[in-house]
């Protein structure tokens, strides 16, 4: 009696470990999903030695894509777009595309808004990076998830 | 030849913000598919939007393989005065298209 209590001891002991360290793995795996390499380069080859900042811009795109062929985009800008004090340019990454550019769009005082739009192509369920540029020189970026569910760019003709 | 929609108001105040739609039909091919017998299909993209107002450039965008076939661009500009907005489309095997559209500013 005593013996097999211990056995199942020993095994919940077991499970719960396996079941901890699987939660590890996890954990430690997914910043690296969330940042690929490449897209970082790109980023670094745009933005330069600079210092992305968190906020200011604001990307839209749908939680959940069903075709990722033409996804909505729209990023918009907390900007006077005076002379002074503007928006430069709107870059979009993405993480899993083939490439990690989408594109960049270059705006100045005489947009009077910073908001734009485009429709995009997503080749899997990933991360979609924005990173705008002030004339000041400062750089702000925001990032949506979205799940694709038919993916673009890679099929066949 | 690609047909291209651009969506202007026809009249605005002065100092007035003006949303710009545009729309062009183009397969934008990212030559990263293959067909069916493997053989690679070629890049065919748009690569470059540029908008003028009265000729001065007033917004630009640098399109890559993952704008969606048809590309839409929307932006905005702050109507100046009278006159016309010319928006110019190229890019991969020489491609290029104009259009323009008019603008009362009053």
């Amino acid at each position: 009696m005593k013996r097999r209590a211990s056995r199942r001891e020993f095994l919940l002991a077991a499970g719960g470990a396996a079941a901890g360290m699987g939660l590890a793995s996890i954990i430690a795996v997914e910043p690296a999903r969330a940042t690929p390499a490449t897209m970082q380069e790109a980023i670094r080859k745009t933005v330069g030695s600079a210092r992305v900042n968190a906020g200011k811009v604001k990307l839209e795109l749908p939680p959940l894509s069903e075709n990722g062929h033409a996804v909505p985009l729209t990023v918009s800008v907390e900007s006077p777009m005076t002379e002074a004090d503007h928006v430069k340019a709107v870059h979009v990454f993405t993480e899993k595309n083939p490439q990690p550019e989408v594109v960049t769009f270059r705006l100045g005082p005489r947009a009077g808004r910073a908001r734009v739009a485009t429709r995009i192509r997503l080749a899997d369920t990933q991360t979609v990076v924005t990173i705008c540029e002030l004339s000041d020189g400062s750089f702000w970026s925001d990032r949506a998830a979205v799940v694709v569910t038919l993916a673009a760019c890679i099929e066949e003709a | 030849m690609a047909n291209a929609l651009v969506n202007v108001p026809a009249r605005a105040r002065r100092g007035e913000v003006i949303e710009i739609k545009t729309l062009i039909s183009h397969a934008m091919e990212t030559g990263y598919r293959r067909t069916q017998l493997g053989a690679p299909i070629p890049r065919d993209i748009i690569r470059l939007f540029v908008c003028a107002y009265n000729g001065t450039e007033v917004f630009r965008a640098e399109l890559h393989p993952a704008i969606a076939a048809n590309p839409f661009i929307a932006f905005s500009t702050v109507a100046t005065e009278s006159g016309t907005l010319t928006f110019h489309w190229s890019g991969d095997n020489g491609f290029s298209m104009t259009e323009s559209a008019a603008i009362v500013v009053g």
